[in-house]
């Protein structure tokens, strides 16, 4: 730490938060190889996303404000837009895993089926991926 | 003390590498298209905490704008090409 002693009161907190942002987001990479369907997919990485981040962000908090003898909190910049655009992104994303997946003819109630896919008829309710096709009409 | 804070930075800093490696990974395997996204979504953000566990251990605060720039290019991909799965085109008139 460039010959800088930090105080115990640093070291205990940091050094926890530091490991457990690192076990976090481990896992979560692991789950985001080894599940098996895309909305399974979505779940784990936002574990090192959010905890993750925040572990991390609050670790370099104590130690710059350790070193620097201050209190320093520019990092809550970092955190505050992780925060707000990790919602939009999950969101975005899983619309369109939707939309392509209900076009593909593999939608949720296709692979949930024994039989595959119900046969669609002109009387049934409107599917999420027409509405979308329909939106700006 | 410094010791036990150095091995815990050297740690989650190789959590990090190893997790983006199993994202890069994902990258290649994912079978749609969506998978990728969300691969290289955690790509970019295991990589901004890489660099921020190198502003930890070298004590330096120019890592944190490169970390803030990440974070904002990152988002801005994905939301790109989130759009473009959904819709075909990122900007519509």
């Amino acid at each position: 730490m460039n010959g800088v002693e930090l105080p115990l009161w640093v070291t205990i907190p940091g050094s926890l938060l530091l490991v457990a942002a690192g076990l976090l987001t481990l896992i979560g990479a692991i789950g985001l190889v080894r599940l098996p369907d895309f909305f399974m997919r979505m779940h784990p990485p936002t574990m090192g996303t959010t905890l993750g981040t925040g572990c991390v962000l609050i670790a370099s908090m104590l130690v710059s404000s350790a070193i620097e003898g201050r209190p320093i909190i520019h990092e809550l910049l970092i955190t505050l837009f992780i925060v707000i655009t990790a919602p939009v992104t999950a969101m975005l994303l899983m619309r369109a895993a939707l939309f392509r997946e209900e076009r593909k003819g593999e939608g949720t109630a296709a692979r949930l089926a024994p039989g595959g896919a119900p046969a669609r008829e002109a009387g049934d309710a409107p599917r999420f991926a027409d509405s979308l096709d329909k939106r700006d009409e | 003390m410094n010791a036990v804070f150095d091995y815990a930075a050297l740690f989650a800093s190789l959590c990090f590498v190893l997790a983006m490696l199993l994202a890069l990974l994902r990258m290649f395997l994912g079978p749609a298209a969506q998978d990728r996204v969300i691969a290289l979504d955690t790509f970019y953000l295991n990589g901004m905490l890489t660099l921020l566990m190198l502003g930890i251990r070298s004590s330096s605060t120019v890592y944190f704008e490169m970390a803030l720039l990440i974070a904002l290019f990152g988002f801005a991909s994905t939301i790109a090409l989130a759009k473009f799965l959904l819709r075909g085109e990122v900007i519509e008139p």
